[in-house]
């Protein structure tokens, strides 16, 4: 495990509400006891999700509403004072122009100036939208000169992903913030029913299965294997 | 969104017919089909803002549902349907879940432009 290290500003870019609370929650909870600053720009406001409960609680058209007040309350449990929602559709980031996500990119590091950026690892993160989102960020920070390149650390789920990659280096033990965890996870309510139910009946019994909830794991990203092209 | 009534949505098909309407049709396994079923062999399609005038529609079957819509020069067709609403901007919104509760299709009909 490592040790959090004090950041001057830290940027996250995901493209969905939720994507933050189950990879990083932990992990930008203690950041923000530690008053670094936090934006997080979410790129889509997960309007395609499938989860509309059954008998639906929603429809189509009142998903994005439902999953902007729970991306606003995740924001507030885990502390980010600065949430971005970048007004792009789910399910087409990988789409959108190539260059035109560059800078979407390229615009929050020139005017935040991050230490820290954490996105997901384009190659191993299963879903097109979390690709596309890596890609553009890998692009963006890539065309910085390397010796002022922000950190670049990255979320991955592949089921190849130690295989190509090794373990993890980044491996936060966030026991101390749990209960911010849980209550991220809370907030998405709509997308993680299902999860939690199993997860509190596990954490009750103290079952290995609760791993998310006492660490957060990420890759530096390996730009000595850079596949982004 | 309530369970199917056919009669209810067929006369609502019957009120957006012969006008310029605007829909959103889609289908559905999710982006993660492949990842947890490795065999699975994932497809589905979204369009969403097509300006679209149909002749006439028509529901068919008994749950899940089958719609049809007659276009001067072809046709919108989805199944797999089993809730239904007309929303407070007066838009009809169908949709389909499958076993695990998740949708699984859509259809939706507007006069005007989705968001």
């Amino acid at each position: 495990m490592n040790k959090i290290e004090k950041e001057r500003h830290v940027l996250v870019i995901y493209p969905h509400p939720d994507d933050e609370a189950l990879g990083v929650s932990g992990t930008l909870a203690i950041y923000a006891k530690n008053n670094v600053p936090i934006t997080y720009a979410c790129l889509t406001l997960g309007e395609m999700g499938r989860n509309l409960g059954n008998p639906p609680f929603a429809t189509r058209e009142t998903l994005p509403k439902v999953r902007k007040k729970e991306l606003e309350k995740a924001a507030e449990v885990i502390g980010i004072q600065d949430l971005r929602m970048m007004g792009l559709r789910d399910k087409t980031v990988e789409f959108e122009d190539d260059e035109k996500m560059v800078k979407l990119v390229t615009d929050l590091i020139e005017e935040l100036n991050p230490s820290l950026i954490i996105t997901f690892y384009p190659g191993y993160s299963v879903h097109p939208d979390h690709e596309a989102t890596g890609r553009a960020v890998v692009r963006a920070v890539r065309r910085i000169p390397v010796e002022k390149r922000p950190k670049l650390y990255c979320t991955a789920f592949s089921k190849d992903c130690e295989r190509n990659l090794g373990e993890p280096d980044i491996v936060n033990d966030i026991r101390e913030v749990q209960d911010i965890k849980i209550a991220a996870l809370k907030a998405h309510i709509s997308q993680t029913a299902w999860m939690l139910k199993g997860l509190e009946e596990s954490i009750a019994q103290n079952n290995p299965i609760s791993e998310r909830l006492t660490t957060e794991r990420l890759w530096s990203y390996q730009w000595d294997r850079d596949e982004v092209d | 969104m309530e369970p199917i009534l056919a009669d209810k949505v067929q006369e609502y098909i019957n009120q957006f017919a012969g006008k310029d309407v605007y829909i959103h049709v889609e289908t559905t396994n999710g982006a993660y089909a492949s990842h947890f079923n490795e065999g699975f062999f994932s497809a589905g399609c979204f369009i969403r803002n097509a300006k679209v005038n149909y002749e006439h529609g028509k529901i068919a079957g008994t749950g899940p549902y089958r719609i049809g819509l007659k276009l001067d020069l072809g046709w919108i067709y989805v199944e797999g349907l089993t809730h239904f609403e007309l929303d407070d901007q007066g838009r009809l919104l169908l949709s389909g879940h499958g076993h695990d509760g998740k949708l699984a299709a859509a259809l939706e009909i507007s006069h005007t432009p989705f968001n």
